[in-house]
Formats: C-alpha cells, structure tokens, sequence
C-alpha cells in the first residue's frame, strides 16, 4: 500500500486537532482519499493524544500502527519517544524540542528521560528539531506551536506552499490568522538541524 | 461537492438532508459533534435535554407529531434512555425516530465497554452501522426511511472510530420532508397492557418484514475477492479487515440486526475459511454458531478493547511486527490532568486535606481520582455519587456521612443527581452533597446545561437556580462558595459534613478554559523564600514542576489562577509580572 501515513502526537491542549485539521483539508484539496482520526474527551486533558492522518489513493483504516507512520509530528519531546515505534525506519521524525513534565514526573514518581533527541537521532535518520515554542513566542502567541510544526512539515511534504496557507485561512479563527500565518512562515523557513 | 466530515458531522449532514425538523440530545463522548453539528443548520430545532431519558422522549414526541426527529448518545446514555427505548419499540413511530448510539471500545473517555447491539435486540430495535463518514451520512437517510417503513425505531451504531474520524462526504440537498398529520390513536401509543399485547404481536411481526428487508437491502454487500477467506464483518471492523487481508471476500454488513441469514449462508458457501470480525461481543458470531456455520472470531480475536489491522494479522494470521528500536524502555505515562487554573483543583485539596471519603460522578472532576490529589473513592455512572453516598449511610450509620461527600458536576446533577437528593431528603440521610457548578459541561468539549443560562445556539435561556432547587426538594442547609476561598470552604466543607442534617455545598467557580475566565499575571516562585516544603505540589497543578533540588512554575503551564499561594505558608510564590 502506498498511502503516506502521518502521526500528530503531542499533549492534550497543544493544538495537535488544529493541526490535523489543516493537513486534513490540504490532502482533500489533493484530490486522494484521506482520512483523519481524532481523540476527543478525557484524554484531551492534558493528556498523551495522538492524531492519525492517512492520505493515498484508497485509504480504509483510519488507524496508523507500528512501523507504519511516514511522517510523526512531535508537538513534544517526551511523546516524541512514547510513539516512535510507529515510525518506519526512514520516516521523517519531526520534534518540538519541548519539554512538558507528565503528573508522574511532576510528583516524583518517574523521571523524565533524558536524551531524547539523541536517543531518537541514533537509530532513526530522518529527524528535524524544532524550537516551535521558541518560534511560536517571537510570533507573538505561544498557543501558534502547532502552525509552526504544521509550516516545518509543509516544507518535506509533497503539496505546494499556496495550498497550506489556503488550508490555513480556511481553518483558523479570523482573529489568529495574522499570527498563525507568521508562524507557519518561520516554521516553513527552519533550516533542518 | 466535497467535504472532509467527522462521522458525527457527516451524521448531522444526513439528519439535515433527510428533511428532519427536531434533534435533541445530551452531551456525551463520542457522540457529541453530532448534536452540535445539527445544531449549526437552522432548519432543524435542536437542544441540549437533561438526559438521555428526556431526550428520547422529545425525539418521540416529535415523531408522533408527525416529524423526522433524532436523538444522540454514547453507549452508557441509552441505559438511561433504554426505559422509553423499550416502548417506543411497541408503539412504532409517525415521522421517522432515528436513535444515534456511539460506542466506545478501548473506553477513550467511558466508564464500560458495553455493546449497543444487545440492548437494541432486547429492545427489539433495528440497528444500522456504517464504517466510515460517507456511509454515515448516507445510512443516516436510509435509517429515516426504514422507521417510516417499518414503523420503528432505528439505532445508527457508531463507535469511537467512526465518530471521531474525518472522512471525504459528498454532499446531497435536503430533502422536502412534509410534517404528517397527527391523528390520535391510543391503540398505538397509549401502551396499557389491552393495547400492549397487540402492539407486541406487531412488533414480532415488523422483526419478520425486517429479516426479509436485510436479505435484500443494500445496506449488506457482498464484495467478491479470493474466495479462500471469506470475512463476515460492519462497521470499523471492516476497515481493519480490509486492510488486514486485502483482496478477499468480504460481506459487510450495513444492518447488523436483524441479520441476513440467508446471505449469510450463501456468502459461507462459497468461502473456504470464513472469519467474523466484529468489536466487544460476538453478536453476528453467534448467530452465524447458531446457525451451524463454521466460523473463527472470538476464539482468536478479543472481546476487550479495539481492534486494529495490526491486531487481525497478529491474532489471524501470526504476523507480527518487527521491532524497530529499543529506546523506550522508560516512558512515564502521561494520564489526563485537571487543567491549570481549574476550579476543582481547589475542592479536591480540601476533600484530600480532611481525609473524607468521597463518592465521584461523571465530569473532568473524575480525575479527581488521580494522584496526587487521590481524593475519589467511586465513580459509577451519571448521578451515582449522591445514591452511594446515601446507601454507605445507610450501610454504615449516620457516622459515617460525618467523614464522607459526594461530588457531582452542576450538569450530571440536573442529568440524574436531583433524584438522588431527593431519596437523601425523603429518606432522612444527613449527607454531604458538593455540587461542582463550574458554569458549563466541560469534559465533552463545553456544552451548555440548563444551569448556564444559555441553549445550545449560545442564545439566552431560562436558568435553573440550583440554590432555589434544593431548598425546594427539602434540603434546608444549602451554602454556596468559592472554592478558591480555600479557607472558608474547607470551614464550609467541616461544619456540613458534621451536621446531623442533609446539606449541599454549591462550589461556585467556572471552567478555566471558558472565554469570560481572565485570570491575572502568571506566577512564580522565589527561591529565596522557598523551603521547598513542596506544599504546592499537593494540589497536582501541571504547571508546578519538582526539578528536585528545586520546585519551580512552568510559565508555559501556569495559568495565573492564584491558587498555589493560598497554600504556600511562606508567601514564596509571588506573581511574575506578566505572561513571557
């Protein structure tokens, strides 16, 4: 099968459903089938959530399982590493180099782990850290993370510039779009590190 | 034209393109969008009812009156509106009755994983279930006129998957559905015993017509691929199949109950190997074993939880996935949190603080349960935490309601808690009732209640005056406060709790994430006055953060609620100046 499978992980509250809003409407406007499967309720909480978008010519299940993602969005460090087995081998790992302690770590109870980049970096190739939260800042509204991931992304994807802004304008409330549409700038602008 | 829809919006879409004019329902996960999504097409009335229950009996109060009408829920809900459910069954409809039930396998955001399929047989109600948001919004237009021709109710079964998946629907027109005239007929829906029994014997007969419909209708369909394996399945289930085994033979099924029996057996004739795939209970296994078909489902496949492609290759056909990495040995979970800012954060620092026992209801306050607030002793369903409160009572003695509250958010308390406060009343308890009244129902996503003063359009209602209520079913001590006010609350919470009399307590304080909440400059703490006695980490704030030499406030995180410096002894924890 050659649908491109793309996984938004993050924690709840970061803007991870906006973000596959956007994708969402960008592959329809492609023309292929898609499908995007959301988390609402409890989870959303602060909690681990994970967004799975699949684009190709005929796609069925709405779930991506492991080894199968093309592309993970990482909205956060930790949920960079509790996912990345979903990857495959040569995926494009794209992580917010954010770091959002869990209860368990902020009780005392589990450590956060450290090294994570470098953990991911040693056994996938293809991956590219952000300062989204750093970017999101110099933009004027820390919430914009998940517009600076989308831009990173929509720099490696297969779909024009023009397309993501549109999608962008179409989802955004009018009163964020200033904002939003510098932040996916800077994020498309990154250089790959 | 084309557009990417949630399986609840596309639900909407079809409600909206079947013509039908009423749609009410109460909030619950993954059935929600549905009813918010109608509510955005102004050609249909729409509401937010207290309950399931009444939900339900609006929905049947409009079909009688000749309209296509909906009603929405999750899983657990029909169990509140199964009572009306039953009896609907019997009296059959006028204009189409259309009941939407979500279920949640895996339970994302529930508290079971029970099968719609099996009340909807008790009931003796057909069930329809698509697999992706085309066939939602197009079974939605089936299901109406299904209703209308058999005289029935009908349940769309979605699960969590179908619900919350955005899938490409093309758009219809609405359809000019005409209000029939309502005509009296007691015969048909005044269900007394006389005119019950009959209404039964149509019943058995309308389950004849139906059984007949599905071996024809093309909501089953057979999809001919390699006739070595033959994959009886609905739903996601057959999303999952199809992705697991490719180019087989499938049936899939649109309408799960009644079964085609006789498309079953064709389809099984002409396969070598035949699977049922299905989520929770073997429903169509069953039927199939029963028929004396040789088949393989639960035998190899789970009742718990969801399913996925992945799981049918491992559990069908031994394929498992390679393992790609060995770097996640240590990944501290990440449960849900009460919100930065939330006003049940300070409720349950004082239940905590006091050491009560505290019977739990249905809300975001749910998490209460968690560490390290752990306050939570039982959460059972919508409006329990008032009855267990009462019946450990009347287990235990009156000591016990002097250590024990119940805690229950202003929309579970309209929904079903006010009987339970009526029992407490009547049956002469001296308990301890907290209602949460936070302003909104906040864990679906902030829906209005009939104690917010608004409907479901945002538009200006008549507000149930929860004070004005309890005083009104007998409950002479009611207090309301701020929980913030954390020392007059917890003086509130010691008195009532020791009273020999009934008391509620209304916690007053809105959702943090509600619009109108400003808050001030975020926080900080200064580590000069610090003794890191880590009294703020009591109130499990995701944004106060033990670095272990050091606590410290994640100025991402905080929300300047100025909650953690009522707790802090030495005046450390000062404001910011300002959000970074």
């Amino acid at each position: 099968m050659n649908n491109t499978s793309i996984l938004i992980v993050g924690v709840g509250g970061q803007g991870t459903l906006l973000a596959s809003r956007i994708l969402g409407d960008v592959a329809l406007s492609s023309g292929l089938d898609v499908k995007v499967s959301e988390v609402h309720g409890m989870s959303q909480r602060g909690g681990s959530v994970v967004t799975y978008v699949k684009v190709g010519e005929k796609v069925y299940s709405p779930i991506i399982e492991k080894n199968e993602a093309d592309i993970i969005l990482c909205f956060e460090k930790l949920e960079a590493l509790r996912w990345i087995d979903y990857a495959k081998k040569d995926a494009k790992i794209i992580i917010n180099d954010q770091r959002i302690d869990p209860m368990p770590v902020i009780t005392g109870k589990a450590k956060y782990p450290e090294n994570i980049i470098e953990k991911i970096k040693a056994n996938y190739k293809n991956v590219i850290v952000v300062p989204a939260l750093e970017i999101a800042k110099k933009c004027g509204n820390i919430k914009a993370v998940n517009v600076v991931m989308i831009g990173v992304m929509a720099r490696h994807s297969m779909f024009e510039k023009d397309i993501w802004i549109k999608a962008i304008e179409k989802t955004v409330k009018p009163q964020f779009l200033e904002v939003n549409l510098k932040a996916f700038e800077e994020g498309y602008n990154q250089s790959d590190t | 034209m084309k557009k990417l829809m949630l399986g609840n919006e596309a639900i909407a879409r079809g409600v909206y393109e079947a013509g039908a004019t009423v749609a009410t329902a109460y909030p619950g996960t993954p059935s929600t969008e549905i009813t918010e999504s109608i509510a955005k097409y102004d050609e249909i009335y729409s509401e937010w009812a207290p309950n399931e229950k009444v939900a339900l009996e609006v929905a049947i109060g409009a079909s009688i009156g000749g309209a296509r009408a909906a009603t929405a829920m999750k899983h657990v809900g029909l169990n509140v509106a199964a009572d009306p459910l039953f009896t609907a069954s019997y009296t059959g409809v006028n204009g189409g009755l259309v009941i939407f039930v979500a279920d949640d396998p895996g339970m994302h955001s529930s508290q079971n994983e029970q099968d719609t399929r099996i009340i909807a047989r008790g009931a003796k109600v057909p069930v329809i279930e698509p697999s992706n948001s085309q066939e939602c919004k197009d079974f939605t237009k089936e299901a109406f006129r299904i209703s209308e021709e058999f005289d029935t109710p009908v349940i769309v079964r979605l699960s969590t998957r179908v619900s919350h998946s955005q899938g490409i629907v093309e758009l219809g027109d609405r359809e000019n559905y005409e209000l029939k005239p309502y005509v009296k007929n007691p015969a048909k829906y005044v269900m007394m015993p006389a005119m019950a029994r009959r209404r039964h014997v149509s019943v058995e007969e309308r389950m004849a017509k139906l059984r007949d419909f599905a071996e024809h209708s093309l909501l089953n369909r057979i999809e001919w691929g390699d006739k070595k394996i033959g994959v009886i399945t609905s739903g996601i289930a057959y999303q999952y199949a199809r992705e697991a085994f490719g180019d087989v033979s499938y049936l899939k099924l649109g309408m799960v109950y009644p079964l085609p029996e006789n498309l079953i057996k064709e389809f099984a004739s002409q396969v070598e190997t035949l699977y049922i795939i299905e989520e929770l209970e073997p429903f169509i296994e069953n039927q199939c074993r029963k028929m004396g078909l040789k088949v393989t489902g639960k035998d190899k496949l789970p009742v718990i939880g969801e399913y996925s492609a992945g799981l049918i290759k491992e559990k069908l056909l031994g394929e498992t996935s390679e393992k790609l990495n060995d770097i996640q040995d240590e990944v501290p979970v990440r449960p849900p949190v009460l919100c930065a800012g939330c006003p049940h954060r300070a409720t349950f620092y004082v239940l905590k603080k006091l050491k009560l026992t505290v019977t739990g209801d249905i809300g975001c306050y749910t998490l209460g349960a968690l560490a390290p607030l752990e306050s939570v002793d039982t959460t059972i369903c919508m409006g329990a935490s008032v009855g267990v409160a009462h019946g450990l009572e009347k287990a235990r003695g009156k000591e016990q309601s002097k250590n024990t509250v119940a805690v229950i958010g202003e929309s579970t308390f309209i929904h079903s808690g006010i009987t339970g406060l009526i029992d407490m009343v009547y049956n002469n308890c001296s308990g301890t009732v907290i209602i949460l009244d936070n302003s909104i129902t906040a864990m679906t996503g902030h829906q209005h209640n009939p104690t917010t003063g608004y409907n479901i359009k945002g538009e200006p209602a008549k507000k149930v005056d929860l004070v004005k209520l309890c005083q009104a079913i007998g409950v002479e001590r009611v207090k309301v406060c701020d929980p913030f006010n954390l020392k007059e609350f917890e003086q509130i919470v010691k008195e009532e709790v020791a009273a020999d009399e009934l008391s509620v307590i209304i916690a007053q304080r809105p959702c943090a994430l509600l619009k109108h909440v400003k808050f001030g400059t975020i926080l900080t703490i200064n580590q000069d006055k610090c003794t890191k006695c880590r009294m703020c980490m009591r109130l499990g704030c995701p944004a106060i953060v033990d670095r272990g030499d050091h606590v410290e406030i994640n100025s991402t995180q905080c929300a300047g609620c100025d909650l953690c410096p009522k707790v802090c002894r030495f005046n450390a924890i000062e404001k910011a100046g300002g959000r970074e």
